[in-house]
């Protein structure tokens, strides 16, 4: 027995010197100030196995509210390899530990698997289940532990002999076997009322850590809500007091003192839903949301006041189902197509929302593509297209491109090449009709008296433009000049009536590419000619 | 060709993870299986019911003997493995991901008895640039090819795949491209990455991201096995989320990074354990991804019950705050604004 009892100590020292420590801050057990006492040295042993089998336990019940003082800090000791993770395993897998593991029996390893995953299976139950689904092999140990269990020494030494059988050779000094006989015996070391009374004396004396807080309710808006209110006294009366001192200034500054405060809870109701991510994005990145709340507001002044754009011909546009818009490119900042935008939301009846297609360099820049993506825009593809007019969008290009908006000044108005017509063969594809769009005032935002192309080499842009007041006034200059625009949407084109396969035939779309330019190009000459001047 | 799949005899590859080891037990469980062997090269952590298991490594050609032994007829390939570490490294997940399928597809070119062939492959494969299209369908190839990690082993091993479909056409081969499968029990990089306290976005991008929920994975896959569809198939739950909408579900702050500093910031991630993100996965974040599901839903017969909010916002269930403070501080920012916005109202309301 005292061999025993050493060698077994030896093998857990670790574990019998941390509970040793323990013991000496309960008052209640000297004796344990003195580990070399047999006796002492004894109880210290089976406890500190006791010990270490509970901790094997609990390993799955790490996640419980208020684990008790002694099995406190062993499941985190344990839990790097009580629980394989897949990164474990991908290290088992490098360092060799499959090598190691295929040379051993795959029985066993089986089992062990199923122990653990029948563990792992059940995180919260109680640990007597989880030693209801072991092995038979292990029941049997259960057994035996549980019959020698009240009288506590003893189960380290009926142990060994139950889960082993009857033949036994000799007593075996290393722990292993009896660490896994008396892994039953951790269940229940003591009685309940002194394991409490042992762990109250224990809690008092080892404040390692103040008792977990309690955790924070699911993510529940309304909860977090109610919380984040209470911690701050008057917040409440904060806000009103602040709302009303806004009445007072609107009043002052003669706006509609309501007039603001739906504003404000308008805005209020934006920034939360935001914040909460309680808006939807559809395929193509287009964030109604978003849109309606920041970027028509945003630009409506601009609309309005800078630029005072005049729209005809809004019956062109259909009340519902695909259509093509395509519009003229001008004026180096490319902000024409967010008027053409903001004209068909604020002024069509049904509020439609144009669809821009826009080259990859959009998409490729920061800030700038994630916003066109929000604002509907998606990449000029036949792909995406083919796909907006599947769901009855209304799609604007402007097939100029970068050669439309970056042409210098002198050429204001000339349109330049349409592309390949792929928007053309779009539409026939669909069988929308096709609204030629004219913008005039559009050139005279930025005009463009000089091209720096190194400049634009140098930065990966189809051009870096001089303008009278760009790199003159710095980001001053970016500010365009506020000319007076007309929008004109022009007769649509029917394609639907050249049948099926018409977008096939290269002829077709060539003639109709020339149509729909031409029409576009006199519509600007008559517009120009309407004109009164360029600023009024 | 046997039309009675009653006996269905199946292969599992890759059943010591998540996804494989569930499929097997379900498999396993399924009147039209009768048989489930499931493969890997470590023990199964999870129990997997009625499947048996066999410790076999598919880049070795011993898998041909599972095989013809096993008179296996259905054969999953789901041993693709998305992230480095969970494979030890790059090295060895290359060498799982390709290699290995290069071994099972000679072992399935080589039997007598497979007659299906299932391989789980990955959105990866259409890459992430400015230049894509909103949605990919199934005919789409990528704008430009992932150079490196798990989507460019996904290209070898789809090439592959077209390869053994080339040489043995009496075989019915079925390929799944999921969306990045998320949920509450299954790990990949992307689900490190929304658990990350701070969640890096890229500066000024706002990627559209699609999600599978690990369920509808799964039933997929059960789908594939048991049913006759064969090509190609995207599979991925309804709608898009970006990442910032995400990172708001999980109701964890962002912090903007430029593009430039990505690098630096996912080696630094990676070096500390908390998510390892390969240079595809970074233009995932910043350029985003869709894929066409008209085939999922025609080809396939399958239509998953998850949307990709709905999954995610299952996922995000399981997201506990890291650092609570974080938590509160949006909480309370969304407390205070609900707060003002229901003064704001009540007094609209008053005057009114």
């Amino acid at each position: 027995m005292a061999t025993k009892n050493t060698a077994a100590k030896s093998s857990t020292t670790k574990k019998a010197t941390t509970k040793a420590t323990a013991k000496k801050a309960t008052p209640k057990k000297p004796t344990a100030k003195k580990p070399m006492t047999k006796a002492t040295a004894k109880t210290a042993t089976t406890k500190a196995t006791a010990k270490k089998t509970a901790a094997r336990k609990t390993t799955p019940k790490k996640a419980a509210p208020k684990p008790d003082a002694t099995r406190r800090n062993a499941p985190a000791k344990k839990d790097p390899t009580g629980r394989p993770s897949s990164v474990a395993a991908g290290a088992a897998r490098a360092s060799g530990e499959r090598a190691r593991r295929r040379a051993t029996p795959l029985l066993t390893a089986a089992v062990e698997s199923a122990a653990t995953s029948s563990a792992q299976a059940t995180p919260p139950a109680p640990a007597t289940s989880s030693t209801t689904s072991s092995t038979a092999a292990t029941k049997a140990a259960t057994a035996a532990v549980k019959a020698g269990a009240p009288g506590k020494t003893s189960a380290t030494t009926t142990a060994p002999a139950g889960g082993r059988g009857a033949h036994r050779p000799r007593p075996n000094p290393r722990s292993e076997a009896s660490s896994k006989a008396t892994r039953q015996a951790g269940i229940r070391p003591q009685s309940p009322r002194a394991k409490r009374k042992a762990d109250e004396a224990a809690r008092r004396h080892l404040r390692v850590a103040p008792p977990p807080a309690p955790t924070p309710p699911a993510p529940d808006p309304t909860a977090t809500q109610t919380d984040m209110a209470l911690p701050v006294p008057g917040i409440e009366e904060l806000l009103s007091a602040s709302i009303a001192a806004m009445r007072m200034a609107a009043q002052g500054a003669g706006f509609s003192p309501e007039e603001v405060e739906r504003r404000i809870a308008a805005t209020l109701a934006f920034i939360r839903r935001r914040i909460e991510g309680d808006y939807s994005v559809d395929e193509f990145g287009y964030d109604e949301h978003f849109a309606e709340n920041v970027i028509f507001p945003l630009l409506r002044p601009l609309y309005r006041k800078w630029f005072r754009v005049e729209v005809r011909g809004l019956e062109n546009i259909p009340d519902e189902g695909g259509a093509l818009i395509v519009s003229n490119h001008s004026g180096t900042i490319a902000i024409d197509s967010l008027m053409v935008a903001q004209a068909i939301h604020d002024e069509h009846p049904k509020h439609r929302v144009m669809r821009a297609l826009g080259a990859d360099l959009v998409f490729q820049t920061p800030f700038v593509g994630a916003f066109a993506r929000r604002g509907g825009s998606t990449l000029a593809t036949n792909a995406d297209v083919d796909r907006l007019f599947a769901q009855g969008e209304l799609v604007g290009v402007f097939p100029e491109g970068f050669k439309g908006v970056g042409k210098p000044f002198k050429e204001r108005y000339k349109l330049q090449r349409f592309g390949r017509g792929g928007f053309v063969s779009a539409a026939l594809k669909a069988g929308v009709p096709i609204i030629p769009t004219s913008v005039v005032g559009a050139e005279e935002i930025a005009p463009m008296i000089g091209n720096m192309k190194t400049v634009a080499r140098l930065l990966g842009v189809p051009y870096a433009p001089i303008t009278p007041t760009f790199p003159l006034l710095g980001p001053l200059g970016l500010i365009p000049l506020p000319s007076k625009w007309i929008i004109e949407f022009g007769a649509p084109i029917e394609t639907a009536s050249h049948g099926e396969g018409a977008s096939e035939d290269p002829m077709l779309v060539f003639d109709l590419t020339d149509q729909v330019r031409e029409t576009i190009q006199q519509t600007l000459y008559s517009l120009l000619m309407q004109r009164r001047s360029v600023f009024f | 060709m046997r039309e009675a799949r009653v006996g269905q005899v199946v292969l599992v590859t890759g059943v010591s993870r998540y996804l494989g080891g569930v499929l097997a037990r379900r498999l396993a469980a399924s009147p039209d299986v009768e048989r489930v062997i499931g493969v890997d090269v470590i023990p199964p952590p999870r129990d997997l019911g009625e499947a048996e298991f066999i410790r076999a490594d598919i880049r070795n050609p011993m898998i041909g003997k599972v095989i013809a032994q096993g008179d296996v007829d259905t054969v999953v390939h789901a041993n693709v493995i998305a992230t480095p570490t969970f494979a030890g490294g790059r090295t060895p997940q290359k060498e799982i991901n390709v290699i290995g399928t290069m071994q099972l597809l000679a072992a399935c070119q080589k039997s007598e008895t497979v007659r299906r062939l299932v391989v789980k492959s990955t959105a990866a494969v259409y890459g992430s640039t400015p230049r894509d299209p909103a949605m990919f369908t199934e005919e789409m190839t990528a704008k430009r090819l992932p150079a490196s990690g798990f989507g460019k082993d996904s290209i070898e091993v789809e090439g592959y795949v077209r390869g053994f479909a080339r040489r043995r056409p009496d075989i019915d081969i079925l390929t799944l491209r999921f969306a990045n499968i998320i949920g509450p029990r299954i790990r990949t990089s992307i689900t490190d990455y929304f658990n990350l306290p701070v969640i890096p976005v890229p500066l000024g991008h706002d990627a559209r991201m699609q999600f599978v929920h690990e369920e509808d994975a799964i039933s997929a896959l059960l789908r594939g096995v048991t049913g006759g569809a064969d090509g190609v198939v995207n599979v991925a739950g309804d709608g898009v989320l970006t990442v910032m909408q995400a990172a708001a579900i999980v109701r964890r702050p962002f912090v903007m990074v430029p593009m430039a500093a990505a690098g630096p910031i996912a080696q630094m991630g990676k070096r500390l354990g908390l998510v390892d993100f390969s240079a595809d996965q970074m233009s995932f974040l910043a350029f985003g991804r869709g894929m066409d599901t008209t085939a999922m839903r025609e080809v396939l017969g399958f239509s998953p019950t998850y949307s990709t909010r709905a999954a995610f916002e299952d996922f995000a269930r399981t997201v506990s705050p890291v650092v609570p403070s974080l938590d509160a501080v949006t909480g309370a920012v969304g407390g205070v604004v609900g707060t003002a916005q229901q003064l704001v109202g009540r007094a609209t309301k008053g005057v009114r």
